[in-house]
């Protein structure tokens, strides 16, 4: 079937639109995680004064907060990549899938 | 077979039993309270035993085909996949290593905690989906699709036994020294024992039974650390700020715990771990291979973000506990042994060293009872970790090695099963050879070079062969071979070999990890030699990327081969 059906569905516009915003959104969301690990470490490694600042009056430091920021980030974006692809992707691969039947 | 594993079964049983009443009967001569601690350890690490071997005996009813055998058929679904994902990630060395790097020195614990975690939005975006639609029992089947099967499955082999390899040695080296101190058991005693279940889960159950072995763990895993951090919490009216507080007063440190410390040597060896951690993740075979065991590919979708969740749940627990640790066993000198002069130091001193801190603060929040359900849980992590890392390598010498490159595809399915069966044994027999030997070795490097090794060659391969177009089998195996060379070169070269393992007065590689250099090398070898590439294969290799590009985009034709 794929060997047979790989050009038609190829060309098909629903294959390039699920593919172009899927492999952008994913790319995306690969990024913005990759930047805000990179910062903590770059944070971690060169302004250490700034890690050990004091937030909210008591011992609690920036680099515990950012930390958990990361943390909480990481999961809220595979949130957001699941939710998107459970709606918006798997519509367009259950159309395309109907396109090609 | 049955019968077999039966008598398997209860010689393991009757031989921890002789031992467990040996050593509880010689742990008078230790600390005395600690004989009564022991033997509730050992009946709850028992009941763990006796309810996987009883799980792995219907595995093992169940299994019949290969796909039974390396993917539990197809029929994990989401949710159990990613409790076992974060199973496989949850090893007692992210527990009492984590959770002790915390207890010595604060903040610093958390740089791995979230380094071993944002590796997983990673695969969950780029890797698992593609994966699930391409592949069918092992990673190398989706690096080979449409490249050279046999030159790309040993490079895939090799990969993935030089990463079990090293992950195995030093989880053996760790679960040895671990059972002595909880148990009181003899290393090799513990050593033998680890390796010897670990042989009947994945040689009888398959990725069925290894699959359980590791849901349940991370169920007993969670439920114990989630209770001692509310414990913590509780003493301290649920306030972050009160129990930080607490902690610098009583830690030697002072405030200095809440700060980035000597944990990470210099910018270039951080942003380094930091690549392998996160890339390491990505190319670890024992979770890739966990990937094939749920139906389709929103199910895969679905288990890393129900793996992430757990993990990112689990880290915050071990950040508490490591704090709680701080708190309640720093003013207490019965956790201590007194160095020179009667002086404890609050951090080394610790009882068993810095690990055992979320074992001691067990006791403090629980009692013995449930000190003894954390030892049998710590224990019970291990053979499940190391059951996936068997279970890994023995799917690699038998489809990959066997089925594809020595029998060019011609195996009967049962014959390559059965030679799973054998490599599992010979790599658990190997593993405890190989446990015992390193005992006394500074193993503590190891799990660094694995994810390097993972992120410098696997990620890559598997990366660019399934994203690149041009990729081609020649790009792959250079690139591949030259970033696993350069990992491994460059960690012997390294201040943690050369200097504090042979003795050398100077490292030649002058960082901790090689992670941003070997890869670099892996995706630039990937791309150049690629390029230059003008074979006729390579024509056909690229005149194949668009079959396999509609299949890892869409899943159609995805192999259902494990749907039963």
């Amino acid at each position: 079937m794929v060997a047979s059906g790989q050009e038609r569905i190829l060309d098909n516009p629903k294959f390039q639109e699920l593919v172009r915003t899927r492999s952008g959104f994913a790319w995306t969301l690969a990024a913005v995680m990759l930047a805000i690990y990179l910062c903590f470490i770059f944070l971690v490694a060169f302004a250490q004064p700034l890690m050990a600042m004091k937030v909210g009056g008591g011992v609690t430091s920036l680099g515990i907060v950012l930390g958990l920021v990361v943390i909480v980030s990481a999961f809220l974006l595979t949130g957001i990549y699941v939710q998107r692809a459970n709606s918006r992707f798997d519509a367009l691969t259950r159309d395309l899938q109907k396109d090609i039947a | 077979m049955h019968r077999l594993f039966l008598a398997l079964a209860a010689g393991l049983v009757g031989y921890i039993g002789t031992h467990a009443v040996a050593f509880a009967a010689g742990a008078v001569d230790g600390a005395v309270d600690k004989q009564g601690l022991n033997i509730a350890a050992i009946a709850m690490f028992f009941l763990f035993v006796l309810g996987t071997l009883v799980i792995t005996y219907r595995a093992a009813a169940s299994s019949k085909s290969a796909a039974d055998f390396y993917a539990a058929g197809g029929g994990i679904t989401g949710f159990q996949n990613g409790l076992a994902i974060a199973g496989d990630y949850m090893s007692a060395a992210s527990f009492l290593g984590i959770s002790g790097l915390v207890f010595a020195s604060g903040f610093d614990g958390l740089i791995y905690s979230i380094g071993f975690l944002v590796g997983w939005p990673i695969v969950l975006f780029l890797i698992a989906e593609r994966l699930r639609n391409l592949g069918k029992f092992t990673f190398a089947d989706v690096a080979s699709f449409r490249l050279d099967q046999t030159q790309i499955r040993i490079l895939s082999a090799t990969g993935t036994l030089v990463v079990v390899a090293f992950y195995l040695i030093a989880q053996m080296v760790g679960a040895g020294k671990l059972i002595q101190l909880l148990f009181g058991l003899d290393y090799l005693y513990a050593v033998v024992i680890v390796g010897a279940l670990m042989i009947v889960y994945v040689a009888f159950g398959g990725m069925k039974a290894t699959t359980w072995v590791q849901i349940i763990k991370a169920c007993l895993l969670l439920g114990g650390a989630s209770f001692m951090a509310f414990m913590v919490m509780l003493h301290f009216g649920f306030s972050p700020e009160a129990m930080f507080a607490e902690a610098v007063r009583v830690h030697p440190k002072g405030d200095a715990i809440m700060a980035p410390g000597g944990m990470v040597a210099d910018p270039v060896s951080a942003i380094s771990l930091g690549l392998a951690l996160m890339f390491g993740t990505a190319g670890l075979p024992h979770i890739l291979m966990r990937f094939f065991t749920v139906s389709d590919a929103k199910a895969a979708r679905k288990s890393v973000f129900y793996a992430t969740g757990l993990i990112a749940y689990f880290y915050i627990l071990t950040f508490i506990i490591g704090f709680g640790a701080i708190t309640f066993l720093m003013s207490d000198p019965a956790y201590y042994t007194a160095g020179a002069g009667g002086v404890i130091n609050k951090i080394t001193g610790l009882l068993g060293g810095t690990n055992m801190a979320a074992v001691h603060l067990a006791n403090a929040v629980g009692g013995s009872l449930f000190l003894g359900f954390i030892s049998a849980v710590a224990f019970a992590t291990i053979l499940a970790v190391v059951a996936g890392l068997t279970l890994a390598g023995a799917s690699a010498v038998s489809h990959d090695l066997y089925a594809e490159v020595i029998a060019r595809g011609r195996a009967s399915e049962r014959k390559e099963v059965n030679i799973s069966k054998i490599s599992a044994v010979v790599i658990g027999i190997v593993a405890i050879v190989l446990g015992y030997i390193f005992e006394n070795q500074n193993v503590a490097f190891m799990v660094g070079l694995a994810f390097a090794v993972a992120a410098s060659c696997n990620f890559p391969v598997l990366l660019m062969s399934t994203m690149w177009k041009g990729c081609t089998t020649r790009g792959a195996m250079w690139g591949g071979f030259l970033g696993l060379a350069s990992a491994v070169a460059m960690v012997v070269l390294s201040k943690a070999v050369w200097v504090q393992t042979f003795g050398n007065k100077a490292a030649i590689f002058p960082y901790d990890n090689p992670a941003l250099f070997s890869m670099t090398i892996a995706f630039v070898g990937i791309y150049v030699v690629s390029k230059l590439d003008a074979s006729q294969r390579a024509k056909r290799e690229l005149a194949s990327y668009d079959a396999q590009y509609v299949r890892s985009e869409t899943g159609i034709g995805a192999s259902s081969a494990h749907i039963h």
